[in-house]
């Protein structure tokens, strides 16, 4: 299971900007089964005023300007009409064919990385042991404690296991967040679609599809995020040994 | 710290930062690698069609969810000059070659192309970028055509030959073209399409005739077809990797 993790990981960290890029082709998101104009619900551009260039974010019916991080991204002097900026896409310049190249090949990492981790996980009863919250963390009274100690920063020893929160938002990834990835990608496919439309009607369509993974990606961002500053924050290098090396040898 | 120190610092990390970003770049986009990278394109066609039936078909949908806009990607008003003397006569001269690893080459002219079987079908199109639109395509199915040429033993591809030029300065290898095998070459719903929504294929659409291979994304629908070559491979033709996109880094399996 932790060669999983780390199979999954390495393939989040390549889908993610090279998903980036793929989104840059054509960032507008709608909602339904086709592109329809009056179905957009989200869209990233650049526009001229007077002599200079803005970037914007239309959300619904409200638009902020994000000159500098959105539409018209990159440092000042550098900045290029691109959706998402150079340094957060794979390649950093714009190529939707080597963004696709790269996404197609690590998803079939993250699909192997997560297949492996359930099967595995479901069948040790690993999954349940570490992931399950137990009977005693859904205490009122144990939920307020953990909510608390999250407040305040003060997180128990690495060594008790995870607590509530954790086991809630790994098992949140885990078995929901990634999963919908995967079968909201496979929903944009014009031959999987073919063979199984039901990856289509799930989310609405396939532009509900394309906008759900792409809101999927905005969570498992923040997620990821979250994750390596608590990582950062409590124990890093404990935890690193516990996650690489597991509990059974402790080396300190 | 001192300014100038800072002013120093800064600029090493900034400069670590750029070489950095200028490696990953360098090996994301080194064609060896992309090349290694698609060979999941062969894994997902041979998983595609070891799981599903070969003739499955794409969705069809009611005439009431046919798209208002439906846009025109690539060449959208060829400029090639055969081309624009073909249009200027309404196409009458247009003539469909089949040719290759056939018993009987064929030269179809847009009459004789409408007295084959034909099929009409709602379709999603889906293009590469994202997008997606629908639209009803009516043509002759490309199986029957097949069947009247009649395929040599050794034909794996057919490759549509076009009439753009979407690339002038490439020169020959700047001209359209695609190619698809013969599991989609034979499939129900693939069509030469000489009708978009009831109507005769506009010039933005691919006017006379264009290709309709459901199931894959939008650069495998050739527009502008004049030429279907049947061949064993097509290592030899232009870029050599089967498309004007492919060409380019593009997948040649298009089915996600």
């Amino acid at each position: 299971m932790r060669l999983a993790h780390v199979l999954i990981a390495a393939a989040v960290l390549l889908l993610l900007p090279s998903g980036l890029q793929i989104f840059n082709a054509h960032p507008t998101l709608y909602t339904g089964e086709t592109s329809a104009r009056e179905r957009a619900w989200l869209q990233i551009g650049s526009r001229e005023r007077g002599e200079s260039l803005t970037g914007y974010l239309r959300l619904g019916g409200r638009e902020i300007e994000t000159t500098g991080v959105l539409g018209w991204s990159g440092p000042a002097g550098e900045r290029e009409k691109r959706a998402f900026p150079a340094w957060t896409t794979l390649p950093g310049y714009q190529s939707l064919a080597t963004g696709r190249n790269w996404h197609l090949a690590a998803a079939w990492l993250l699909g192997l990385g997560l297949g492996v981790y359930l099967a595995v996980g479901l069948a040790s009863g690993r999954l349940a042991a570490v992931l399950a919250p137990t009977r005693e963390m859904l205490q009122p009274r144990a939920v307020l404690a953990d909510l608390i100690g999250h407040l305040t920063l003060r997180f128990p020893p690495a060594e008790q296991g995870y607590n509530l929160l954790q086991r809630l938002a790994y098992l949140a990834v885990v078995a929901v967040a990634l999963p919908l990835m995967i079968i909201s990608g496979l929903a944009m496919s014009p031959a999987v679609h073919a063979a199984a439309p039901w990856t289509g009607d799930l989310f609405g369509g396939r532009q509900s599809a394309r906008s759900a993974h792409f809101l999927g990606t905005l969570a498992l961002a923040l997620f990821f995020l979250v994750h390596i500053v608590m990582l950062v924050l409590h124990q890093p290098l404990r935890r690193l040994r516990l996650m690489t090396f597991g509990p059974g040898k402790d080396r300190s | 710290m001192t300014a100038s120190r800072r002013s120093w610092l800064r600029g090493l990390s900034a400069a670590a930062a750029a070489a950095f970003v200028s490696a990953c770049d360098r090996i994301a986009g080194d064609p060896g690698v992309r090349a290694g990278l698609r060979s999941a394109e062969r894994l997902n066609l041979g998983l595609y069609r070891a799981l599903f039936d070969r003739r499955t078909l794409a969705r069809e949908y009611p005439e009431a969810a046919i798209s208002a806009n439906f846009p025109a990607n690539g060449s959208t008003n060829p400029s090639d000059l055969d081309y624009r003397a073909l249009a200027k006569g309404g196409f009458a001269a247009y003539r469909l070659l089949v040719d290759g690893l056939v018993d009987r080459p064929l030269s179809l002219d847009l009459a004789a192309l409408r007295a084959l079987p034909a099929r009409s079908q709602v379709t999603r199109h889906d293009c590469v970028e994202g997008w997606s639109a629908i639209a009803r395509w009516s043509g002759a199915r490309l199986a029957p055509l097949l069947a009247q040429a009649g395929l040599k033993p050794e034909a794996r591809y057919l490759v549509f030959h076009c009439f753009d030029t979407l690339d002038p300065e490439a020169g020959e290898q700047g001209r359209y073209y695609e190619s698809i095998d013969l599991v989609d070459a034979l499939h129900p719903q693939t069509l030469l399409a000489y009708e978009m929504n009831g109507a005769p294929l506009g010039i933005a659409h691919g006017a006379p005739v264009r290709l309709r291979v459901e199931r894959q994304l939008g650069y495998k629908h050739a527009k502008y077809v004049r030429r279907i070559e049947v061949v064993a491979d097509f290592s030899q033709i232009s870029g050599g990797r089967g498309g004007y996109w492919e060409d380019r880094g593009y997948e040649w399996y298009a089915g996600i």
